[in-house]
């Protein structure tokens, strides 16, 4: 038993320091932002800088030629509209397959579930036609518009509403509740989790998004922060320390999202198989 | 309200119906639809619609510039041009290669990594957080940091190789035979913790006792992961590679941030060439020729990995 553990303790080990070498790239960009340009380079890495240069590298990035912080704000802007939207369309779809009873209902699911297997990519050019004609062309709405529906989130809202009992409904019909009653007030607070998995998923996605805004945006002062990275490193293009300030800024929040609320996102991940 | 659920069994037609015509069934079976309009709609006008538009648009000459006017019937002709171009099999090879290395290379490192986790850890939390961080990253500013970490002569990478004796390390982004293998290596670093929390969910799902009675029977730790864990995966395997595949042909941001398709279309792949034709030529018929062709290169790996899964079983 002893033995036993001991290889248990050295395996740990030799996993804990592989997953330092995995995340190595992240440390180094970490350790980057807050070096002087000159040390970037030094090899042998020198993780912890001998000069720090944080405060100054912040400012070439958020207060620099680059209206970073302001490409920041559009991209909040953009992802909570987004997300907002996908929770309400989806939690509704997913409700109503889930709960209701009419007919054609299965064909109109089994429609979504065809039309899941469209790439975005292989629309891209006709949806550029109509975002045109609508006239959205370089606007945000445009972006909120065709990034607002997701076939995933809804078989994900399908499936955990599924798991309601019908008894809640069932109940609530009984108390002279209508439908949207019962899934504004019973349906939607007992799906809270999933409702939390799926606007963190959704608003990761939008955040990340860099096809869309590239074909979308061409006023760069709508752009978000992928093509805010994009012609940052295009004006700055040796200053590697200041680059990789603007990549931690990027990472950042939404790493901290996401370790705080960690169990959400991989138990959606891993339940529902979603992928962006 | 009440009657709710008799009244759809057993209602009088001619005179109840009179008296309410919105019965509890009507109202759910109107609400039903209202609830899922627009999910429906915005997924067929976003989605379906513009796959058919671009079906038709691909049977065109259509520029862009010329507007609405200028759509001219041209029959098969971008689809022949586009199967004697050259430049679409450079795509096409490229995108094979990508797909050939990132699918293997991914799922099998997760699913080393995934079972050392589940089997003999500690802090198994913390290890699956970890190893999920790059795949929430922002790939864009990941981009960044691996072009500086990929700089030929004063990059860490390299810099590593000559400190291991390697004198003549490859330029990598810069180089035509090393530049794809470097968005590779970025991809499948990012892809990795994702197969890792499904593989995760997959080991949960297999009952302890197949390993006692394995155990038992005295077969070893490497016997055990080649006879029950993988086997045992099966299905998670499968729904890995399938979505793995779909996605590396979908492979587009590392391309565009870093390399534009360069150098001399080392890294062009179908995603990014569709991009260049359309939104930077302005081709909008030939754009929508590759975009089907993709639509139909997807649809047919989809199914033949289906059919492949079916024989296996």
């Amino acid at each position: 038993m002893a033995q036993l553990k001991i290889s248990k303790i050295i395996v740990t080990l030799l996993m804990g320091l592989l997953s330092l070498v995995f995340l190595s790239p992240l440390l180094w960009m970490l350790s980057a932002a807050s070096k002087i340009e000159k040390d970037v380079m030094k090899f042998p890495v020198q993780w912890i800088p001998t000069d720090w240069n944080l405060i100054n590298n912040f400012q070439t990035v958020w207060y620099g030629k680059v209206p970073f912080g302001h490409y920041y704000m559009n991209s909040i802007k953009i992802a909570l509209i987004t997300t907002a939207l996908t929770l309400v369309f989806s939690s509704m779809a997913g409700f109503s397959f889930a709960k209701m009873k009419f007919r054609y209902k299965n064909i109109v699911f089994f429609m979504l579930l065809t039309f899941f297997m469209i790439p975005a990519e292989s629309t891209l050019v006709p949806r550029y036609v109509l975002i045109k004609w609508l006239g959205l062309y370089n606007t945000h709405a445009a972006l909120i518009v065709m990034t607002a529906f997701s076939i995933p989130l809804t078989f994900l809202m399908r499936q955990f509403m599924l798991g309601i009992n019908q008894e809640f409904i069932e109940a609530g019909k009984i108390d002279g509740a209508g439908l949207f009653r019962i899934y504004w007030q019973i349906v939607l607070p007992m799906a809270k989790p999933i409702l939390a998995t799926a606007g963190i998923l959704k608003f990761m996605w939008s955040w990340n998004d860099y096809q869309n805004p590239l074909i979308f945006l061409v006023d760069s002062k709508l752009y978000t922060v992928p093509l805010g990275i994009q012609s940052f490193q295009g004006m700055y293009s040796t200053s590697y320390a200041a680059i990789m300030m603007a990549a931690v800024s990027a990472i950042l929040p939404l790493l901290l999202v996401f370790i705080i609320l960690q169990k959400q996102v991989i138990k959606g991940i891993a339940v529902g198989g979603v992928k962006g | 309200m009440q009657g709710n659920s008799q009244s759809r069994i057993s209602l009088p037609k001619s005179e109840s119906l009179k008296k309410k015509y919105w019965t509890g069934s009507r109202k759910e079976t109107l609400l039903g639809w209202l609830f899922i309009a627009p999910e429906t709609i915005g997924i067929v006008v976003l989605g379906a619609f513009p796959l058919l538009f671009s079906l038709y648009l691909s049977f065109t000459d259509w520029d862009l510039v010329s507007g609405l006017k200028g759509i001219n019937y041209v029959g098969f002709d971008n689809y022949i041009q586009l199967f004697q171009e050259s430049k679409f099999y450079i795509t096409l090879k490229n995108n094979l290669l990508y797909t050939a290395a990132t699918v293997p290379l991914s799922i099998i490192i997760a699913l080393v990594i995934a079972v050392v986790i589940h089997s003999v850890l500690y802090f198994k939390g913390y290890f699956k957080v970890v190893f999920f961080i790059p795949y929430i990253a922002t790939t864009v500013a990941v981009a960044a940091v691996f072009s500086v970490l990929f700089h030929p002569s004063q990059g860490v990478i390299n810099n590593l190789l000559m400190s291991f004796g390697i004198m003549d390390p490859p330029k990598w982004l810069g180089s035509t035979d090393f530049a794809l293998w470097s968005i590779i290596i970025i991809a499948v670093w990012q892809v990795i913790g994702y197969n890792v929390v499904i593989y995760l969910a997959g080991l949960t799902a297999i009952p302890d006792d197949l390993y006692e009675a394995a155990e038992i029977d005295g077969a070893n730790k490497w016997k055990q992961f080649t006879r029950i864990t993988v086997p045992m995966l099966g299905t998670t395997t499968f729904f890995l590679t399938i979505t793995s595949v779909i996605n590396s042909f979908k492979v587009f941001d590392l391309v565009a941030f870093l390399t534009g398709g360069g150098p001399r279309n080392a890294t062009n792949v179908l995603v990014y060439y569709l991009y260049e034709e359309g939104f930077q030529k302005f081709r909008m018929g030939y754009a929508a020729t590759l975009s089907w062709v993709l639509f139909i290169v997807i649809g047919i790996i989809t199914l033949l990995t289906v059919r492949m899964q079916r024989n296996q079983y």
